[in-house]
């Protein structure tokens, strides 16, 4: 599902968002090599990467949106759709999967009453699936936000959601 | 001056804490760094590091001072100055099991950033790279910060402790996928292009990000660097207890009392992991098998617990050491269950790029989830033994597909009864369906 209201209301990307990029920029030999870093910083303003804001990044980096686009669904943490304030990861992967992964992912979605992908209600939350989280000793993990939480119990998943 | 025999982990002192700038240089740290640079030649370091033994903690344990000796260095060993040449620190650990890296960035980031100093003088870089994965923000942070003390302290910029060495270093974070840490992908993916593996020929040390010759070592590798130059290659020799040399991470996850990560000798047997520093497993669990180093190694069987975690041992009992971080099958876990979860993470992650890879990981799913479901038939046991050799070794543009296949493998072979239970007519023992 693509959000309507984005299109209409899109004015290009902010001075902000420009001057971020442009500073990844010098780091390396060549523009392109910003492709990722330039979508996350324009995640890091809207959550998620609109076609208009695809658009407008390819054509500050003189790329086509082909181009980007390749990269960007790609990449598993470039959300080409919507998501909620805090997007929630669950590691599904080998020892959090043998340690009950399955268990946390219906607690996060029964709490929330979303599917995987989908925003709840009340636009605060996403759970998405992610790969080992580099943290197996402590399985089942997840991310909330940018922090990494370990030995998810059912307690911690109320205490994630505040509730 | 003292030696430690946990080089790797001798600044980490609880969970929750990390090695600052001053913790770091109180145990020695950097003095690695001024050796190499205001004592030795880059040849001599490159030498120093092939005569410790060191190979590579990324999963394929080639030799890290070979590796550094194939950039092409100019003439007659001289230097030339005009000549590109990049670093790149493999910090996308993504392999299921494994969680090493993201202790050694969190906890003590100035070790992995001394280790690229003298990597990048030894090859006589001038630009590095630390590619980590988008999913280590804490990680991130703390090298981000690491490289800024080391900017000021003067390690980092021109005219590092007034030689003619100059290096900077840049963090890239990726939001990327599994593939984007082989090599080759990693190099497009820094690039800015879709992270598909290159092929090799030419090898990266000859032409790799942009088409300049690029070492590509692993986190762990880059941080046994320091600690050779301090002490010595004979020291370093030593720490080995089998035929290789150092020390490493080693990891245990599953159903075990106390799973962890431990800096061990290598060559530390698999019993005094599991027993002694895991603790066992816990109660009312026994141990079935074990995949040795991640989700792309061969099972082992509790008859190999004695067998030494190193390169040459884990190969020669038929699995790899891949990242020393061992995952755990307990025996009320269904090893065909438990393949099918790792099936599905190869199959979603492969790159797409060749065939074999494309369709066979998804069909290798396919059978499974069928067989689980009661769907199976008997000849589906062959068609996926069949499938890990068609996507084994030589068949494939990159590792992954190969990685995938060797769980199922051995698998296929040790749990063939756990296939066949959900065979229906096939019931082990001949019990009813
Ligand atoms: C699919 C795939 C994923 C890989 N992921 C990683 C990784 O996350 N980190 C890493 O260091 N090496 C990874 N490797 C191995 C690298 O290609 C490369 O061998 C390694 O970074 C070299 O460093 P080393 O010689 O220091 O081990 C991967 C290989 C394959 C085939
Ligand atoms: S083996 Fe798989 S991951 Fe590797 S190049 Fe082929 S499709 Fe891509
Ligand atoms: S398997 Fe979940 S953190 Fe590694």
């Amino acid at each position: 599902m693509k959000n309507q209201t984005e299109k209409s209301s899109f004015e290009g990307l902010s001075p902000a968002e420009i001057q971020e990029i442009n500073a990844e920029i010098s780091e390396y030999e060549d523009k392109m090599a910003v492709s990722t870093e330039a979508l996350k910083i324009i995640q890091k303003h809207r959550r998620w990467v609109s076609d208009e804001c695809l658009v407008a990044v390819a054509e500050l980096l003189e790329l086509s949106p082909a181009h980007l686009e390749g990269v960007a669904t790609f990449d598993n943490l470039i959300y080409r759709q919507p998501v909620g304030k805090t997007v929630i990861h669950y590691c599904n992967s080998v020892t959090c999967w043998m340690l009950g992964s399955d268990q946390v992912r219906e607690r996060l979605c029964r709490h929330l009453d979303v599917e995987l992908g989908e925003m709840s209600a009340d636009g605060e939350y996403t759970i998405l699936p992610i790969v080992c989280l580099g943290a197996c000793d402590h399985a089942p993990v997840v991310m909330v936000g940018d922090e990494l939480r370990l030995d998810i119990t059912e307690d911690a998943v109320n205490e994630i959601l505040g509730r | 001056m003292d030696k430690w025999d946990k080089p790797l982990t001798k600044n980490i002192r609880s969970e929750r804490a990390f090695a600052t700038l001053t913790d770091y240089r109180k145990t020695g740290g950097y003095q690695g760094m001024r050796k190499a640079i205001t004592e030795l030649r880059p040849k001599e370091v490159q030498q120093w590091v092939k005569d410790a033994g060191l190979r590579g903690r990324g999963g394929a344990g080639f030799s890290t001072g070979l590796k550094w000796s194939l950039v092409p260095m100019g003439y007659n060993g001289a230097t030339d100055a005009h000549q590109t040449r990049y670093l790149v620190a493999n910090a996308d650990e993504m392999e299921p099991g494994a969680f090493k890296d993201r202790l050694l960035l969190e906890q003590d980031p100035h070790q992995l950033l001394e280790g690229m100093i003298i990597a990048a003088y030894a090859i006589q870089a001038n630009i590095a790279y630390i590619f980590m994965r988008g999913e280590y923000h804490l990680a991130a942070k703390r090298v981000e910060n690491a490289l800024q003390e080391a900017r000021t302290e003067g390690y980092l910029g021109k005219h590092i402790l007034q030689s003619d060495f100059n290096l900077e270093i840049y963090l890239h974070t990726s939001a990327g996928r599994y593939i984007c840490g082989e090599e080759t992908a990693l190099i497009n993916a820094l690039e800015g292009k879709r992270a598909n593996p290159r092929a090799k020929p030419p090898f990266t040390v000859v032409s790799g990000l942009w088409g300049k010759p690029t070492v590509v070592n692993n986190v762990e590798t880059l941080c046994n660097v320091p600690h050779i130059l301090q002490n010595g290659v004979e020291w370093y020799r030593g720490l080995g207890r089998g035929s290789d040399t150092g020390t490493k991470l080693f990891g245990a996850s599953g159903r075990l009392k106390y799973p962890g990560l431990w800096e061990l000798p290598m060559g530390t047997p698999i019993r005094e992991i599991i027993e002694e520093h895991a603790g066992g497993m816990r109660d009312g669990y026994k141990l079935r098998g074990l995949l040795p180093g991640g989700a792309s190694t061969g099972f082992l069987l509790p008859e190999h617990l004695d067998v030494l975690m190193d390169y040459d041992a884990v190969a020669k009992a038929g699995s790899r050491l891949g990242t020393g971080t061992m995952i755990i099958l307990d025996d009320k876990t269904c090893p065909v269950r438990m393949l099918l979860n790792i099936e599905e993470f190869f199959a979603q992650e492969s790159c797409g790029w060749c065939t074999p890879c494309r369709d066979g990981l998804p069909w290798t799913v396919t059978l499974l989830r069928d067989i689980i479901a009661g769907r199976g038939r008997i000849e589906d046991l062959d068609t996926l033994a069949g499938l890990t050799r068609m996507l084994g070794p030589g068949n494939t543009f990159c590792a992954l597909a190969p990685g995938a296949m060797e769980p199922l493998q051995g698998a296929l072979k040790f749990f063939r009864e756990d296939f066949e239970q959900y065979i229906p007519g096939k019931l082990a023992a001949g019990g009813e369906d």
